[in-house]
């Protein structure tokens, strides 16, 4: 078996019955952080979706392999199982559920008072913890809810939707911190045994986490792959449509 | 009680006996007994079956060890079998005896509830089979609820019960009942008069739990008068099959900054038909009330009412009707409704009536938990009852009661 955990070859997925991915690939090793680029309405979420498996984003050619398994076919439950776990963008409310009881479903039988009180405190969400689940939370205190309950999960493969999307500065240290701790940034690279792959709009989460490949989701596909700071500096200088044109010359081209 | 008020009672209890009922199925009243066998009164109620205590306890009457109890009343279908208190400042008898041993409580008998509300009242009136009579004295807090349980035995047996529950000025008074009958599958009739005073500066808390069978009609009348800062709390569990049940139960907050709350929680399976509301009239300056329902059917006929009427300045009113429709069939029907009669008020209502949703399921397994798994929680979810006002230790009580129901759901 090679190093890749992470294989995702040639994936094509359709919401209500329109295609929105073409041709998806990517390939991940542990240990690495890759970013998703793209403007509004590319499908990056929409690739998260199908890596987590939710039946609403229908697979209809290709496959994702993880950790050596082909794992298309599967529901989202069974890929939490095998170790996919995954930041919300917007989550729903679950009403009556308590943030206690999605940090201890998370833990599934490790769970004890000690070890949730302790990852609340980390997210700074003590007072949160009988609160209904992201009923009335703010935009930052959904994002640290949801890499709690990640920390809890603890899974090998993390997919995070915008996690700087509706955040203030107070805050998104704090997130690329619980990211960074998420990702065993703090372990030397060969030893660690966890991967995330980020979407991120703004490029902000750079800041406070490192990241390996960047990605730029174009219209379904992905456009173009590299140094991810590199990318986002020809985001920032020349903007999305940009690099949309260059992938459309490249293209045709190709 | 003076002669005249009795034949006064008894001539509009004829008159209406008769009359159906605004809401629900007709039950012919004709098809149930209205005479029992006399029970034994039993001092120490422990020492009832086991059985017997098991079905009082999943109704929330605690038997075997009343450590955690005010006083205990039980009526085993037309006998009273026993009742006692623990705590000082509080009265539990049989009403028939608190009717002999006080005069003026004929000033309360049938004050909040017509006798000629509709049939039901008025055969409680015309065939009455005792009830309880609680009382908080004035000043008194209790600290642990007093529980009282009527248990129906006998087959096709109607029983009529009326209950007066009085908080004096600034008591408190918590109250556990469970309803709950011997029988797994006979046919019974429970039609129960309960009539709440809350005086001045009362706080009561009033919490029912039923536990019928599938053959059994039930048919509360129910009304509760709160004086001024007085506080009435209801709050109604029903998650065991039953043939029919209808109530409407009435508070009028006649004092000025008097409040109500109702919370309900209903599930009714294929067969059981409920029909339940609850009503509030707010006539007191600066009165408020909640009303939270929350109701599942697995198959049964639900219909959730709520009523906040606001006639004073300042009053405020909050509805909120929350349906779940597991599986294929069953229904819900939601009916909040809100009469406000002067300027300057505040009522509100929101109602919801749907299956799970997909996203919240999928919120859950995508965290690692079965479908099942994720169904069962979000149901949990939506029974949980964090009551405001309840002492801790009984809300705990109430929640365990809906989480032993829960096993069935699922």
């Amino acid at each position: 078996m090679s190093d890749v955990a992470l294989s995702i070859e040639q994936l094509a997925v359709e919401v209500e019955g329109r295609e929105i991915l073409h041709n998806v690939s990517l390939q991940m090793k542990f240990g690495e952080t890759h970013v998703l680029f793209g403007p509004n309405g590319s499908g990056k979420t929409t690739l998260l979706m199908a890596i987590m498996g939710f039946p609403r984003y229908r697979i209809t050619r290709g496959k994702i392999v993880f950790q050596g398994k082909d794992v298309t076919g599967l529901p989202p439950d069974e890929r939490a199982r095998l170790g996919i776990g995954m930041s919300f963008q917007r989550p729903p409310v679950v009403r009556g559920v308590k943030t206690r009881d999605m940090v201890a479903a998370c833990l599934r039988g490790k769970e004890s008072e000690e070890r949730i009180g302790e990852l609340a405190e980390r997210a700074d969400l003590t007072d949160f913890l009988d609160r209904e689940i992201n009923y009335g939370f703010s935009g930052g205190e959904i994002k640290r809810s949801e890499l709690m309950q990640l920390l809890a999960q603890r899974p090998a493969l993390t997919l995070i939707d915008e996690p700087e999307s509706g955040v203030d500065l107070v805050n998104i240290s704090l997130i690329g911190e619980l990211l960074n701790t998420l990702l065993e940034k703090d372990c030397p690279i060969p030893d660690r045994k966890c991967m995330g792959l980020i979407i991120t709009h703004t490029g902000h989460i750079l800041d406070y986490v490192n990241a390996r490949t960047g990605y730029v989701m174009c219209d379904g596909v992905i456009g173009c792959e590299g140094d991810p700071h590199e990318i986002l500096a020809t985001i920032r200088e020349k903007g999305y449509e940009e690099c949309i044109a260059c992938f459309l010359r490249r293209d045709k081209g190709g | 009680m003076a002669d005249k008020k009795i034949a006064a009672n008894k001539d509009k209890a004829r008159a209406a006996a008769a009359k159906p009922a605004a809401l629900g199925e007709d039950i012919d009243l004709g098809t149930y007994v209205s005479s029992a066998e006399e029970q034994p009164y039993e001092a120490d109620p422990s020492r009832l079956p086991d059985k017997v205590k098991q079905q009082m306890l999943d109704a929330g009457v605690i038997l075997d060890d009343p450590s955690q109890r005010a006083g205990t009343f039980i009526q085993m279908d037309n006998a009273p079998v026993h009742s006692s208190i623990r705590e000082e400042g509080v009265e539990v008898l049989p009403v028939s005896q608190a009717l002999d041993k006080y005069d003026w409580l004929s000033d309360y008998w049938w004050r909040a509830v017509a006798v000629n509300t509709d049939k039901y009242t008025a055969n409680v009136e015309l065939n009455q089979h005792n009830g309880y009579f609680i009382r908080a004295l004035p000043g008194s807090k209790t600290v642990y609820p007093v529980q009282a349980c009527l248990y129906l035995t006998k087959a096709r047996l109607a029983q009529n019960v009326h209950n007066i529950i009085i908080a004096e000025e600034d008591s408190e008074l918590h109250i556990i009942t469970g309803c709950a009958t011997a029988s797994e599958e006979e046919a019974g009739l429970h039609l129960g008069v309960s009539e709440f005073y809350i005086k001045r500066g009362a706080r009561v808390t009033f919490t029912m739990i039923h536990n019928w069978n599938p053959e059994v009609a039930v048919r509360p009348r129910s009304a509760a008068i709160v004086e001024e800062d007085g506080l009435f709390l209801n709050n109604y569990v029903l998650m065991k099959p039953v043939r029919s049940l209808q109530t409407n139960p009435t508070v009028i907050c006649e004092g000025d900054n008097a409040a109500a709350r109702f919370n309900s929680v209903l599930v009714a399976d294929a067969g059981s038909s409920l029909d339940v509301g609850s009503r509030v009239i707010l006539n007191g300056r600066g009165t408020k009330t909640e009303i939270i329902s929350r109701a599942i059917t697995t198959g049964g006929y639900i219909v959730a009412r709520g009523y906040v009427e606001g006639n004073a300045p300042d009053v405020k009113g909050h509805l909120e009707c929350r349906g779940l429709i597991l599986g294929e069939q069953g229904v819900i029907y939601a009916v909040p409704e809100l009469k406000g009669t002067l300027a300057g008020i505040d009522l509100s209502h929101e109602a919801a009536v749907g299956k799970i949703a997909e996203e919240e399921v999928e919120y859950l397994m995508a965290r690692g938990l079965t479908r099942d798994e994720a169904t069962a929680t979000i149901v949990r979810g939506f029974l949980r009852v964090d009551i405001e006002g309840l002492p801790p230790a009984l809300g705990a009580e109430l929640q365990r009661a809906i989480e032993t129901s829960e096993q069935d759901l699922m």
